[in-house]
């Protein structure tokens, strides 16, 4: 197993997230066992597994939703606990699409929390609204219901939710998987920039994407932690096959690895 | 001539009074029913009426006002209502099934058992009557009712940010589950202001079918109460009306209005219409 140094042993200034030995779960099984890792502040993080990783109920934990059975995680130094400085962008199933809210409406939420009881959003929240939908591009479909837009559009735009709270953390829990891949690298793109300006991020997906080597770093994870490091230390096939519990094949084409999955046709490659 | 028509009625203090206090009802109910469309708590809503049915029969045998015991029994319900949905065990509408139905027979027994000598008719709650409403009855839901509309209004955008996305407003700290029990409470609050003239039989047609008709027409949630709101009010004010001119139950005609109206919507309505279908061919 490769790991970072441990927490204890590195000083917490910057970093951002810092799991130390995490159990946790839903009822009585641990779904997460013994999870150490850290972040530092302006890295953007792979949260790579297999459904049913735990990469969610990971992201619960550093949220504060879910609170840490052994071990424990600090945000900022502090134990996890609910905050508009940490943006969670759930899967997007988790969400109600008949629901007869504007692009715009929903752009607005991430003001919300800000705002605190009773205050109505005022010039500023619009401003930054207005800017989140011009960083993701969707200024021209502020008018539109969220249930008529694409996969993409809808990550677009839960990102831009996301970034009108003013976040110095991002979670986004599989914004790949059913969006097509000019949008997958416009996400990215975006998230890259988003970090080298101090922000971090987490990313969680289930495959293996186009943009696996854009992560800074990545975690590797199936209820335990198979590896956390960079890439190119991190995705190699002996880690990879441990972690998916699986016979995958990784094929290197100059900086680029493309990851075959052998007993099914089922591949994931650009 | 038309005018003096409608006018007529409203000479009379008791038809006066049911009016007001079905239009009142009308709009609280398709205000909170925006949420209940949109959740799918129109079963929640009708168990909570039947159990303030068996509230009011309680309070009748002890001898203290139906209100209390109505309000007291469907805010315990929904609380009840929201711990079970937190719990899963038995699916949450089996769960609600059998406590609701349980509740009400009870009501139904105790009733028949303890109240003749009363001369209170309580089947009036269960199908509603309008021209029952006393001046203290009017009071009480103009009183409730404001109530519910004040919450939602001063909490109207963390309501729509918890039910639109729960994991995602929970994240930053909203309080998703207390606002969750907040509404069903409120929720049962609308119910026991309501049962009076409506009756528990009939309160979820006021509680989805104003809300769902506004649905149709609308992509946005506040269009949506206010839209809800105004059939509410029409579908009260025509059905008080049609119940006076035709010697029938005024519950019932308002209800049949209000069904009557998203019918006609759900055949014509632009966007979601069936007529949209035939017109594009």
């Amino acid at each position: 197993m490769q790991t970072e140094p441990q927490p204890s042993a590195v000083t917490t200034s910057e970093l951002v997230i810092v799991a130390d030995r995490l159990t946790t779960g839903y009822y009585r099984e641990p779904v997460l066992q013994e999870i150490s890792f850290a972040v530092p502040r302006g890295a953007l993080v792979g949260v790579i597994g297999p459904n049913g990783a735990g990469k969610s109920t990971l992201f619960r934990a550093i949220v504060g939703l879910l609170k840490p059975w052994q071990g424990r995680v600090l945000v900022g130094g502090r134990p996890a606990r609910p905050s508009p400085d940490i943006a969670y962008i759930p899967q997007i199933h988790t969400v109600d699409w008949a629901f007869p809210v504007t692009v715009w409406d929903v752009v607005m939420m991430g003001r919300y929390p800000r705002l605190g009881l009773l205050r109505r959003p005022g010039a500023r929240d619009r401003e930054l609204a207005e800017r989140a939908l011009e960083q993701v591009r969707m200024q021209d479909f502020r008018e539109k219901p969220i249930g008529a837009l694409s996969g993409g559009q809808r990550q677009r735009v839960f990102l831009a939710r996301a970034l009108a709270e003013e976040p110095s953390i991002l979670l986004f829990d599989e914004p790949v998987s059913g969006v097509d891949a000019p949008t997958q690298h416009f996400i990215f793109e975006l998230l890259e920039q988003l970090c080298a300006e101090g922000r971090t991020a987490l990313v969680a997906s289930h495959d293996l994407s186009c943009v696996a080597q854009r992560f800074s770093q990545v975690l590797l994870l199936n209820r335990r932690m198979f590896g956390f490091g960079p890439p190119e230390r991190v995705f190699t096939e002996e880690l990879l096959n441990q972690t998916f519990d699986t016979h995958l094949l990784l094929l290197r084409y100059g900086d680029r690895v493309i990851v075959v999955e052998s007993p099914e046709d089922g591949t994931s490659a650009c | 001539m038309l005018v003096e028509l409608l006018l007529e009625p409203l000479r009379y203090g008791f038809l006066l009074r049911g009016l007001a206090a079905a239009v009142l009802i009308g709009v609280i109910c398709a205000v909170i029913g925006t949420y209940v469309v949109l959740k799918g708590f129109a079963f929640i809503g009708d168990a909570l009426a039947h159990i303030a049915f068996t509230g009011i029969v309680v309070a009748f045998l002890a001898g203290f006002v139906f209100y209390l015991g109505a309000l007291m029994a469907a805010v315990a319900a929904g609380l009840g209502i929201g711990l079970i949905q937190r719990r899963v065990g038995l699916r949450t509408d089996t769960a609600i099934g059998i406590l609701f139905s349980g509740i009400f027979a009870l009501g139904i027994v105790l009733m028949s058992v303890g109240i003749k000598t009363y001369t209170v008719d309580l089947f009036s709650y269960v199908f509603g009557d309008i021209l029952s409403v006393r001046p203290s009855d009017l009071l009480v839901i103009l009183g409730l009712g404001g109530l519910v509309l004040v919450l939602i209004g001063l909490l109207y955008k963390e309501l729509l940010f918890v039910n639109f996305d729960p994991v995602a407003a929970e994240a930053t700290g909203l309080p998703a589950g207390a606002l969750q029990l907040f509404l069903l409470t409120l929720l049962s609050i609308t119910v026991v202001a309501s049962v009076q003239a409506v009756g528990v039989v009939l309160v979820v047609a006021m509680l989805v079918t104003p809300s769902a008709t506004a649905y149709l027409l609308t992509d946005r949630f506040h269009r949506m109460t206010l839209l809800g709101a105004g059939f509410g009010a029409l579908s009260a004010v025509i059905g008080f009306y049609l119940s006076y001119f035709l010697n029938v139950p005024s519950g019932g005609t308002i209800v049949l209005v209000a069904s009557a109206l998203f019918a006609l919507v759900a055949v014509l309505s632009p966007r979601r219409g069936q007529l949209r279908l035939l017109v594009r061919g």
